[in-house]
């Protein structure tokens, strides 16, 4: 298939305005353009490159290098271009011979301290400073040697001006030697990724930029994002890919499939071997941002530990056997069919992967429902967002995120509410701290001390640090506040919502036993904190929620989406840009892989597999009949193994072992089964317990759409073949033909084509829709065929919007004398979900190994110590890691992440699940800590287990 | 699965019911039963009722009545 022609792709020097159009002409030629706009923006869009150093249409111009300047009839001078507004009827000239010698003088200056090693410099190509001296016509430079920053020797001593390079970050290299002191990364570092970990130092001729108080990158607060790199217009920083492979000449535009903002890149490839990995400025998500995940971190693509070949085995304790394909189908077929001829139609199930395409998710469903014939499927938003997905669906009528990215530029208010997401949801943080920076404000419930609630130039109003499994007390009793002070948007409530059930719940919530005051004893938010968050979010201006699976992974999860939605409804905060409830979705496509009928009980477009009108148009199309019953969520599948009736099972691109609650009961239920097939890129720990191994593909070796935390289908686009031979929807297709389902889809498009065909909110996406946008937010229909930016704007989807009693019940997990203290999880910035990707890059470099998080009080009591190995304990297993000290944990409270399988956080927690989805209760364990001296009798017994099991007999060749 | 857990499931979401009037409570309870739970455990729940073990909240029994029955007991 043809590579996808780019876009104008063109730096346009400033950002674009909004404002009336103003008419102004430049060279003889009119130009129209917003009012505020640049002239230098103006020039550019009307095809004039005005020369340029210091300005970059990601950052506000700054008037620094002194290139851009033009003259302007009726006014004295020479103005910078990049910093003076344009205005009715001026009249600009761009090449006058002033300018020509002015500017030939500016770029004489900036090259008498430049290096002229060109040809063997990593920019070479790419380099708007070779650039400019061309497009000026600099044909020498008159200044004597003297001062300077580039050479490290004057004379026979040292130069006290050279600073040496800074490789101490695995990706980028910062060369001083290069630097041209535009301050564009510095200007990057704020004004996009609101980081400031970057400032130029000194004055005049001294001036240097320096990460942090001139200290080498990685030491500094920089995290890594790539903004500054991407905005330096020399080789002074630059990705240490380029240096290494030289300069791409082709690129394919995707998506990346770390987490759910679903950033789009630029893939930019030599022959096939990818160079970089660019954000793409007009990709609707990012808007030209990225983080280190996304921008650097795809080395593992290549990894060594790829698994290329498809691998069997009968028994676990066996090595692997490398077979072809076409053996690898057919064992598999054959034994599904032998299990279900044994134990029934039912003891086979599969699990789709939220890292996969859609396409590739709807297969894996399809091939369950229609070939296995039961609809024993589910995902891995089991175990994070399925709360989302019922929550939603009660109050709102369907099942995801109200707003697109976009909308956090006009929020007042945002709470963000069990959600991390400098650390999770990088690219969007860097857009809601953008939004803080402009005046908008803050309130944080968590109960860790997340970045957001303070860091430079950000500070929230308001931090509800709560006992964690306390989410529904703390938002009813917000919504008690709410509804006793009168602060109801009751004209919004009457017009667009169910008035019945608002008025039961107002009455429910505004029992005195709901009152702030009186759940502090169980919550700790001091109740006038808690009154004071409730009055801003509700009278402060466009609202906007915005939560993770803080939320979500409880034992109220469900109840807490459905808080939350009711609070949105109370103040009126649904149905327009800049308010919404907005879930940060964790993996790229788990959108998606709900929306494509991942879950036992729902086909593709959230419908149940009780309706018969559903049913009946898959019944046709795919000519087999389907189960109306639910089938079974992950989490039963593995009861059901445990207790001998289901037997096997196949997992796309999804590692249960390691992110599922409670190892050693994952472990049981794997290990009971029969035929544990396990599609993934690498063998990972759940393929320990597989019987047969099929290679996957990334996301860089596939076609396909994956579908982001805004509904937005983005495309995905192969960048080269894919590695194993087999793209992953092929690997299904295949399965499900050794099955015998007649299926021939030649390209994921096809695919495409009957999702689009049987889903009504999907029937207006195609790939050529997708080519033409660039992405589109479903529903996309007849009614609205570029798709939903955002919805419920005049109605709900269902109708009314119904209110939800939201009783707090506490979880089941308590504290006691053996287990005092809470532990909750999360993620950190550098490393994703498993880590089985990140891990296998240089994002290591940042966090090698989980910690544990515990307050100077809970440690002091127990002679812990910084960077101790610690005994963590829970009533369903034990582990052990390094502690690290930190006030961000509240007393009785302790954090880790669950990123490294030697760790496993996941053999402690339980399986206590949410009342309506079983999501497992991440977030809250009971849990003892105690000084350690080694590991736990599971970390040294799975690690045998895991070395032995990964043993590969090789084909002889 | 082990009845303990089987009823714990059962009672969580008869619990979230409970502020409702006895009798939509009790259909909320057998609704939400016959739209997730998969016609085994559905099965499941019907015999650890029927053999009086398990300790289940009165809602759970009271949705009984609307609880669809599975048309196989084990699918």
């Amino acid at each position: 298939m043809k590579d996808f022609v780019l876009p104008d792709d063109r730096d346009l020097g400033t950002p674009a305005r909004k404002g009336p159009p103003v008419t102004l002409t430049i060279d003889g030629f009119a130009v129209t353009v917003p009012a505020g706009t640049s002239i230098m923006r103006a020039a550019f869009e009307a095809g004039i490159p005005v020369p340029k150093l210091c300005a970059t249409d990601s950052v506000e111009a700054f008037g620094s290098c002194r290139l851009c300047l033009v003259e302007i009839e009726g006014r004295p001078g020479t103005p910078a271009s990049c910093t003076t507004p344009v205005a009715e009827g001026m009249v600009v000239h761009t090449q006058t011979a002033r300018l020509k010698k002015l500017r030939k003088g500016v770029m004489e200056l900036y090259i008498s301290d430049h290096p002229l090693d060109c040809l063997t410099c990593a920019a070479n190509g790419d380099c708007e400073l070779q650039d400019m001296a061309g497009v000026v016509g600099l044909r020498e430079v008159r200044y004597a040697p003297g001062a300077n920053h580039f050479e490290d020797r004057c004379g026979e001593a040292a130069n006290p001006l050279f600073l040496p390079k800074d490789d101490s970050n695995p990706y980028f290299s910062y060369d001083p030697q290069k630097c041209i002191v535009c301050s564009r990364c510095v200007r990057a570092c704020e004004e996009v990724q609101g980081t400031f970990a970057l400032t130029i130092a000194g004055r005049g001729f001294d001036s240097r930029v320096s990460p942090g108080m001139a200290e080498p990158f990685l030491q500094s607060e920089c995290v890594s994002c790539g903004a500054c790199v991407q905005a330096c217009p020399t080789a002074t920083l630059s990705e240490k890919s380029v240096a290494e492979i030289g300069t791409p000449d082709r690129s394919v535009i995707t998506t990346c499939a770390y987490c759910g903002v679903g950033c789009s890149f630029k893939a930019e490839l030599r022959g096939d071997e990818l160079v970089r990995m660019v954000p793409w400025k007009h990709g609707k998500a990012n808007r030209g941002h990225s983080c280190v995940k996304g921008r650097f971190a795809w080395g593992y693509a290549q990894h060594r530990d790829r698994i290329l070949k498809p691998m069997i085995r009968d028994r676990i304790d066996e090595p692997w056997r490398e077979v072809t394909w076409d053996e690898a189908f057919a064992h598999t077929a054959r034994r599904f069919r032998e299990i279900q001829a044994r134990h029934g139609r039912g003891a086979i199930g599969g699990i789709t992967s939220s890292r996969c395409t859609n396409e590739e998710t709807y297969l894996v469903q399809k091939m369950i429902r229609g070939t296995f014939g039961n609809n024993n499927v589910d995902t891995c938003a089991r175990v994070c967002h399925s709360p989302t997905g019922y929550g939603l669906k009660q109050t709102f009528g369907t099942s995801a995120g109200t707003q697109d990215f976009d909308s956090v530029e006009q929020a007042d208010v945002v709470i963000v509410i069990g959600a991390n997401p400098t650390d999770g949801h990088p690219v969007f943080a860097s857009r809601l701290k953008k939004r803080l920076r402009q005046g908008a404000k803050l309130i944080v419930i968590d109960p860790r001390r997340i970045d957001l609630v303070r860091s430079p130039h950000v500070e929230a109003a308001h931090h509800l640090a709560l006992m964690p499994g306390t989410n529904v007390a703390v938002l009813t009793a917000m919504a008690h506040v709410i509804v006793t002070e009168g602060l109801v948007d009751e004209a919004f409530v009457r017009a667009r919502c169910d008035w019945e059930s608002f008025q039961d719940w107002a009455a429910f919530v505004a029992d005195p036993s709901r009152s702030p005051e009186a759940t502090e004893k169980l919550t700790r938010v001091p109740a006038a904190e808690l009154r004071a968050a409730a009055r801003l979010y509700a009278t402060g201006g466009n609202g906007a929620i915005y939560y993770g699976l803080g939320v979500t992974e409880h034992s109220q999860g469900s109840t807490t989406v459905m808080a939350i939605a009711n609070l949105a409804m109370a103040t009126g905060n649904i149905g327009r840009p800049g308010v919404g409830v907005n879930p940060l979705r964790g993996q790229n496509n788990v959108q998606g892989s709900c929306d494509m009928g991942s879950f036992p009980h729902e086909l593709p477009g959230y419908r149940h597999v009780h309706d018969d009108t559903a049913r009946a148009i898959y019944e046709s199309l795919w000519g087999t009949p389907i189960d109306p019953e639910p089938g079974l969520r992950i989490p039963n599948m593995l009861d059901e193994a445990v207790a001998g009736r289901f037997k096997g099972i196949y997992i796309q691109g999804e590692d249960i072992l390691q992110s599922d609650p409670d190892t050693r009961h994952v472990a049981a239920g794997l290990a009971a089964m029969e035929c544990v097939v396990v599609q993934d890129l690498f063998l990972n720990e759940t393929a320990t317990y597989a019987h047969v191994f099929l290679p996957g593909a990334t996301f860089l070796e596939k076609d396909g759409t994956f579908t982001n935390a805004e509904r937005r289908i983005n495309r995905v686009r192969r960048v080269m073949a894919p590695l194993p031979g087999l793209a992953d929807w092929e690997v299904t297709q295949r399965l499900a033909q050794a099955m015998g389902a007649q299926w021939h889809y030649n390209h994921p498009a096809e695919i495409m084509a009957e999702i689009a065909a049987t889903t009504p909110t999907f029937a207006g996406v195609s790939y050529e829709l997708l080519d033409r946008e660039g992405s589109v937010q479903w529903p996309c229909n007849a009614a609205a065929p570029q798709g939903t930016p955002v919805m419920h704007v005049d109605a709900f989807v269902r109708g009314k919007g119904r209110f939800i009693l939201t009783d707090y019940v506490p979880t089941d997990e308590r504290t006691g004398p053996r287990f005092p203290l809470l532990l909750t999880t999360g993620r950190i910035l550098s490393q994703y979900n498993v880590g089985a990707q990140t891990r296998r890059t240089a994002n290591s470099t940042w966090h090698a190994e989980d910690l544990l998080e515990i307050h100077p009080h809970d440690a002091e009591v127990r002679g812990i110590r910084e960077g101790q190995l610690v005994r963590l304990a829970s009533r369903s297993g034990e582990t052990t890691l390094r502690a690290t000290i930190t006030d961000r944990v509240a007393p009785g409270v302790v954090y880790t992440t669950f990123h490294h399988p030697e760790t496993q956080a996941n053999v402690v927690t339980t399986d206590f699940s949410d009342w309506a989805t079983n999501c497992p209760e991440y977030k809250v364990t009971a849990v003892q800590v105690s000084p350690t001296n080694g590991p736990s009798d599971w970390q040294r017994d799975y690690a045998a287990h895991a070395e032995a099991s990964r043993r590969i007999a090789h084909a002889a060749e | 699965m082990s009845p303990e857990k089987l009823a714990r499931m059962a009672n969580q979401i008869a619990a979230v019911f409970a502020a409702l009037p006895e009798d939509e409570a009790a259909r909320n309870v057998a609704q939400h039963l016959n739209d997730f739970w998969a016609p085994a455990m559905r099965a499941e729940l019907l015999d650890l009722i029927a053999s009086g073990s398990g300790r289940l909240h009165p809602l759970v029994h009271a949705a009984v009545p609307h609880l669809r029955r599975p048309a196989e007991a084990r699918a």
